[in-house]
This record gives C-alpha cells, structure tokens and sequence, in this order.
C-alpha cells in the first residue's frame, strides 16, 4: 500500500511539473523534503533523549506497569494481543494523555517509546506492522488535543469574536474519527489479518 | 474548563518528572544512572528515522511543489460537491494528513480572506484541530522500529481523516 502512494505522490508529480513547464520545482523539492527530513529527525535527538531517560527511570520506578495496570480494561479491549501490565501499554497511555493535552513535545518520544516496547511483543517479521501497532496508529492519529491552541491563535489573530467556539466541534469530530478509526482497524484486521505467528 | 484544561497542560510534565523522579528514588532506583541508560538511545532512535523521514517528506514535496496537489483538487471537486463539502477546503482536506505545516498554512489563508467566524472559517478550524498529520505520524513512529510494511494503516488513517472530514462538515452546519 506505502509503496502505490508513494510512488503515485512522485510519479504523478513529475508529470504535472513537466506538464506545467515547471520540471525544476521537483528537483527544489526533492532536496527541500529531504532537507526538511533530516532537520526534523535531528531536532528530536534532544527530546527523544530526554524522555527516554524519563521512561527509563518510570519503568524502573514500576510506574510503567502500574499505569498500564490502571488502564487495563479499555486497553485490554482495543490491544488484546498485548499481555496486561506490559510497559507498552503504559507507554501507549502516555503517549494518548500527552496527545489529548497538547503536548507535542512529550508525545512523539512516548510514542515511540511504545513502539518499541510493541516491537518487542511483535510475532510477525520485524519489518512488517503488528496488530498493535496498527490499532495503536489508528489511535494516535485520530486522537488529538482537547484545545488545539495554534488553531485558536490563529483565529485570535484574525479578530475571531470567540476564538474557542471550535473548541466543542472539535472534541466532537475528534470522537467520530476516533470511533471509526477502532472500526476500521477492527475490520481492515479481519481483512488483511491471518498468520500472526 | 478551559482553563482547568491549559493549567494541567502547563503542570503536566514538571509534574510527570516530579512523581518519576520521587518514586524512582523511594523504590531506590539509582536515579542518574537510570536515567543515563534509558537516555543512551536517543540519538540512534533519531538518526534511525531519517531514511523513512526522507523518503516520506521528499514525495510530499514534489506532489506540492509541482502542483500535482491542484489537480488533484480540480478533480475531485466536482465529487464533493455533491455532497455538499465547499471547494475552498479541499486543499486543506488533502493536505492535512500529508503536512501538518502546509495545511496549517491554507487553514490561516482561509480564515484570513473569508474571516475566522465565517462558516469555512469555523469548519477549516475544526478540520485542523480534529485530525493529526497521518502521513508523518506513520513514518515517523514506523521508521523508528525499522518497519517498512505498514499494511492496513495507511487505509485507517485515511479512513479516519476522511470522517473528520464529514464530521466537521456536518457538526459546523448544525451548530453555527
């Protein structure tokens, strides 16, 4: 599937700029994403290290497992094949709560501190994408902070008379989302499921 | 509320480092080393992610830069407008699960020329703040384990995207 879309988003891309007399702009952007890609991943180096630290003395602390513990009963329904009070479900947690809170910063290592914890449980090649890891995904991009504050800036900035009035609609399309991602992920499982080890 | 909502937000991580760090120590965990250990593989988690990053971030690139994004919109446009989405917003329905930082662009267009209480401005705010960037988020969190076959999660979170799409579409008509 990742190989269609990305071949089609360059393919069609070309085309359209040759197309357009505009070949030169793919050769900008080629090495503009690229660029933008290493100046990302290197910008996490420092939160990613952070945390890792953080987590490394929470799950040595037994925090890991005892909140894992705490979320048992919608976590056990949505990650089955996970064994209960694995620090992946921990991390899992943590990873939704700094997502709902807004902060990004403290999210991304989370979640992929979770991953690897997921990684570890994988029985399928470890290449290819887990069950977990999948519903995991579903979740983490459709759930999303409850005050999306660069929104409501921008609104602020344009002389909205109420800025947070999308706050309401949000949490409620975020929910809908939300429900048809766990939906999805259940029956694209059934789909394309089969030989998990 | 809200407010009850940012001051947690604003409490949240010192707070997570304060209950971290005090258990550690009562359960006597050897804090700093610990915390050194786990820290280690911070910098190959980073620089694991940069092909996949790289290979993610440069179609996303050419797909924009060359207006392939455009033609895409003028195709699908006459679609959704049957069922009754306004034009001005598909651009940022497409790319909002491709660039969080150009769809955020085309959200502040928007409210900027058509007003941020307007109906497209309300449904382009809530389109932004309900869906995160799928494409990112996937490779990001992939690539960090090595996982090249992502199977079904493109389609989920596409599928999810696209109901956040219909659902803000439907929620601001009722409610503004």
């Amino acid at each position: 599937m990742v190989n269609y879309v990305w071949l089609a988003m360059i393919i069609f891309g070309i085309i359209v700029a040759a197309v357009n007399g505009n070949i030169e702009a793919v050769t900008r952007a080629a090495f503009d994403g690229a660029d933008a890609a290493v100046k990302i991943s290197l910008g996490l180096i420092a939160i990613i290290t952070f945390w890792l630290g953080v987590m490394k003395l929470a799950e040595a602390a037994g925090l890991v497992r005892a909140l894992a513990w705490l979320v048992q009963p919608v976590m056990r329904f949505l990650f089955p094949g996970v064994p209960k009070e694995h620090p992946a479900m921990g991390a899992m947690m943590m990873n939704l709560s700094a997502n709902i809170l807004g902060l990004g910063n403290a999210a991304t290592p989370m979640g992929l501190i979770a991953m690897q914890e997921l990684q570890k449980l994988n029985r399928r090649r470890s290449d290819t994408a887990s069950d977990a890891m999948c519903t995991f995904l579903a979740l983490n991009t459709s759930c999303i902070t409850l005050i999306p504050t660069t929104i409501i800036g921008i609104r602020l900035l344009y002389g909205s008379a109420d800025p947070t009035a999308v706050v309401g609609p949000t949490i409620m399309a975020t929910a809908f989302s939300m429900a048809v991602a766990i939906i999805a992920d259940r029956m694209l499982r059934k789909i394309f499921g089969g030989r998990e080890r | 509320m809200f407010a009850l909502i940012a001051e947690l937000s604003r409490w949240a991580i010192p707070g997570v480092l304060l209950i971290v760090l005090l258990a550690a120590f009562v359960r006597g965990v050897k804090v700093y080393e610990t915390f050194v250990d786990g820290a280690e593989a911070g910098f190959s988690t980073a620089v694991k992610i940069i092909p996949y990053l790289v290979a993610m971030l440069v179609a996303i690139s050419i797909f924009r830069a060359s207006g392939a994004m455009e033609v895409l919109v003028a195709a699908l446009s006459p679609v959704l407008d049957q069922v009754g989405l306004p034009a001005e917003v598909l651009p940022h329905a497409i790319m909002r699960p491709l660039s969080g930082g150009a769809a955020l662009g085309i959200a502040s267009d928007i409210i900027k020329i058509h007003g941020p209480d307007s109906f497209l401005g309300q449904l382009v705010s809530t389109m932004q703040g309900s869906c995160d960037t799928t494409f990112y988020v996937l490779t990001l969190y992939f690539g960090s384990v090595g996982v090249k076959k992502y199977r079904y999660s493109i389609i989920s979170g596409l599928l999810a995207d696209l109901t956040t799409l219909v659902a803000s579409v439907y929620i601001v008509n009722v409610i503004f």
